[in-house]
């Protein structure tokens, strides 16, 4: 056989089931961003009509896409940050030569990524419940206000927020953990020897040993957090206010309640070029970063 | 390899057939596939025993979907081509499923049938089934919006009765408030629910939408005149600026005194002589809309029964569906839900009569008004909500927030228009939505799905919820 058609053997199931089952449908959805598809053509494929950009620039003139975006930034800039700052904490627990029964800890801490979200939501609404709710059982005992988490359009997306950083946190904190494993002790010792505190251990030798780990964690979970649908669906149904209508919840109104598929699309690819585009500056931060260290 | 496939799945259907065979009843039987929302869903399991019996061999399979997910569900299964025999459909949604072609038009079984009475039905309501002069669904349950007030601030305030017209209320709602002082206020219009200001404007002359349909016609007099009543008790001080999920709850709220008036459905009735405390029940009631002259109209909500087109049992559908509708069993559904009954002459049932808070809804039901039979109108409603916001809270004139909503609401039928305009085939497939826009009328349902996806905990319908709908519900 053919030299160069060996290895394009090797690929081609990987190849075919990635074209058919992501490319295709991918090209099929672009195409249908440039169209009216609606109600009507969903009767009747001779309403449909190819309107080009039309929906792009509807999307970006309604209010509501404006606000779904500011939520989903807001998810976006307290989550991320604060999800990976959960996951490095535990992972160092877990790494920590102190630690006891790492293995069942490590799992239970990983439990809530495995768990469904539909499941655990519905207990978080328990947990929030302005007047049943444990959380608010422990701020009145604490001589704090009860707050009405998802009911009160400033605290909605907060309390999504803190239930979407402990559903995912666990995920990074296995990366992490390896990342924290991979450091080798000797430069611990070297450091301790030289008189450094465990702050400035963790400033300097845990962080910089991280950074590749982090910086896949941190695209990961920007990824990840740009698409929030299901804590906002299962929880508040975007009320208070549309206060936690994210981008994709918006699109998933388009899409499946009003059935405008030709302006949901193209709210998905907006979407991706925004998470593209953050990912690329991320990129090119770190990279930069690397250089200069 | 195709042959091997195709071997495969006939030994997983074969599996799958002696699986269903071992658990159905009867294997020569007809299924029937109902789907419902919410709790009617549980409900009506208790009732079908008894079409089972007088149909032997039919067994009829209830799916109950939760509201927050019925629209979708049934729209998904239209484009799957996973529809069920039956189903119990919110009125609103009506003109959609009419303009996808999804329901038997029911005209002639009507005309042949025993039991169904198009007389025994409230006008308004049956109205909201009928598009294009073709009937899409059977009312099964009805509900509308008007007045729950507290009789004893109302008395205090010089009032022996509840308002009929503007005039009274405007009055009543004055007086009110000077007994109340600044911190609380006349009459409660959440700004996060479109309903109250529809049923102003449903109860004006101009239809909300003209020209059959193409337009929004919400510079009309009629309109403006309805949005200037609105605003009116806000700049006077009679209504809070605030949505319903600003203040703790409308039972507690309403047990303060916190406002007088309250414009909300049937399933409130329930949830008020609960949760209001003991030394309030009897100091409550329900009344009629008021209109700009006399008792005005409201909004024809409600849900019904539809058959849909792909079924191949239409016949036993329709069977199911005059089941529902007779007589005996819109009593015993009240007598299970609480739901009111579609036909009048279920409303001599004893309980029901008996019922003091529902008697505004029997008279309120003869004047509702079906909201216009557009599949666009759900979105048009949101933009209500928003442009009433904008006025209220963000200062924007009448004038021109009504230009923009026209604007608006044009911009969201212009395929309608487009598809209207263009000769070449029916816009809407096989029984045109169009064509009975001619007359419009305006007004829909609301009920059951907007209500749920407008407004907050509050004033979520308890039957229709389940667990997602409520994002802060008692567990």
């Amino acid at each position: 056989m053919n030299a160069r058609l060996v290895p394009w053997t090797f690929v081609a199931p990987a190849l075919i089931a990635l074209g058919l089952f992501f490319l295709l449908p991918v090209l099929a959805a672009l195409a249908l961003s440039f169209t009216d598809f609606d109600l009507y053509a969903l009767a009747d494929a001779r309403n449909l009509r190819v309107v080009w950009a039309d929906n792009y620039i509807e999307v970006l003139r309604t209010p509501l896409f404006w606000k779904s975006l500011a939520n989903t930034l807001y998810f976006v800039v307290v989550g991320v940050p604060l999800s990976i700052a959960a996951s490095l904490g535990a992972a160092m627990l877990l790494n920590s030569p102190l630690a006891r029964c790492k293995g069942l800890f490590r799992t239970a801490l990983f439990a809530p990524v495995v768990t469904t979200v539909v499941a655990v939501a519905l207990i978080w609404r328990y947990l929030f419940h302005t007047r049943y709710g444990l959380i608010n059982y422990v701020l009145t005992h604490l001589g704090l206000p009860a707050v009405d988490w998802l009911g009160d359009p400033h605290w909605s997306m907060p309390a999504i927020i803190v239930f979407a950083v402990w559903k995912n946190f666990g995920y990074n904190m296995v990366i992490l953990l390896a990342g924290l494993q991979a450091i080798p002790l000797e430069l611990y010792e070297a450091a301790r020897i030289d008189g450094a505190s465990a702050w400035r251990q963790f400033r300097h030798i845990t962080l910089p040993s991280l950074r590749p780990v982090l910086l896949l964690v941190a695209i990961i979970t920007v990824a990840g957090y740009f698409q929030l649908f299901a804590e906002p669906y299962v929880m508040t149904r975007g009320d208070p206010l549309q206060s936690t209508v994210s981008v994709l919840y918006y699109m998933f109104q388009q899409g499946f309640e009003w059935w405008n598929l030709g302006r949901a699309t193209a709210i998905a690819f907006l979407l991706f070029a925004l998470t593209f585009a953050v990912t690329r500056v991320l990129l090119r931060v770190a990279r930069e970063r690397g250089e200069r260290a | 390899m195709r042959s091997g496939a195709r071997a495969v799945l006939a030994a997983a259907s074969v599996a799958l057939a002696v699986l269903l065979g071992a658990c159905s009843h009867d294997e020569s039987g007809v299924k029937l596939t109902f789907w419902t929302i919410g709790r009617e869903g549980e409900v009506v399991q208790q009732l079908l025993p008894e079409f089972e019996h007088a149909h032997p061999g039919v067994h009829v399979e209830v799916q109950q979907i939760p509201l927050t997910a019925a629209h979708e569900k049934l729209l998904t299964a239209f484009a799957g081509d996973a529809l069920p025999d039956v189903a119990q459909i919110g009125n609103t949604w009506i003109p959609e499923f009419a303009a996808l072609g999804a329901l038997l038009p029911l005209d002639q079984q009507v005309a042949a049938s025993q039991v169904l009475a198009p007389g025994d039905y409230f006008p308004g309501i049956w109205d909201t089934n009928v598009i294009d002069g073709k009937l899409y669904g059977v009312p099964w349950y009805v509900d509308t919006r008007l007045l729950f007030y507290r009789t004893d601030l109302l008395a205090a305030a010089g009032f022996d009765h509840p308002p009929r017209d503007w005039d009274e209320w405007r009055r009543a709602m004055a007086a009110i408030k000077r007994n109340a002082g600044p911190d609380k206020y006349a009459v409660f219009l959440p700004l996060n629910e479109f309903e109250p200001l529809l049923a102003l404007g449903l109860q004006q002359s101009d239809p909300l939408l003209r020209d059959g349909g193409r337009f929004g016609n919400f510079e009309s007099a009629g309109f403006r005149r309805a949005l200037a009543f609105y605003v009116e008790m806000f700049r006077s001080g009679w209504a809070p600026p605030m949505s319903n999920t600003e203040i703790s709850n409308v039972w507690d709220e309403f047990a303060r005194g916190y406002f007088t008036f309250y414009i909300t459905g049937p399933w409130q009735i329930g949830e008020f002589k609960r949760r209001l405390p003991p030394d309030l029940q009897g100091k409550w009631n329900t009344a009629p809309l008021p209109g700009p002259d006399g008792p005005g109209a409201g909004a024809a909500g409600g849900s019904s029964i539809a058959i849909f087109r792909s079924s191949p049992h239409a016949e036993l559908a329709w069977e199911l569906a005059q089941f529902l509708s007779s007589d005996a069993v819109q009593r015993r559904f009240y007598a299970l839900t609480g739901d009111l009954p579609a036909r009048r002459s279920a409303w001599d049932d004893p309980t029901l009569a008996s019922e003091g808070y529902a008697r505004a809804f029997r008279d309120q039901l003869e004047r509702a008004k079906p909201t216009p039979k557009v599949p666009e109108w759900e979105r048009i409603a949101q933009e209500m909500q928003l442009m009433a916001d904008r006025v209220i809270r963000g200062g924007q004139s009448q004038d021109v927030a009504l230009r923009e909503f026209d604007v608006a609401t044009d911009r969201i039928l212009a395929k309608r228009r487009e598809l209207l305009a263009s000769s070449g085939h029916s816009p809407l497939p096989p029984a045109g939505v169009v064509a009975a826009q001619a007359r419009v009328r305006v007004a829909v349902p609301i009920a059951a799905d907007a209500n749920d996806r407008q407004s907050g905990r509050d004033e979520s319908r308890p039957y229709l919820n389940v667990a997602p709908s409520h994002p802060a519900g008692a567990p």
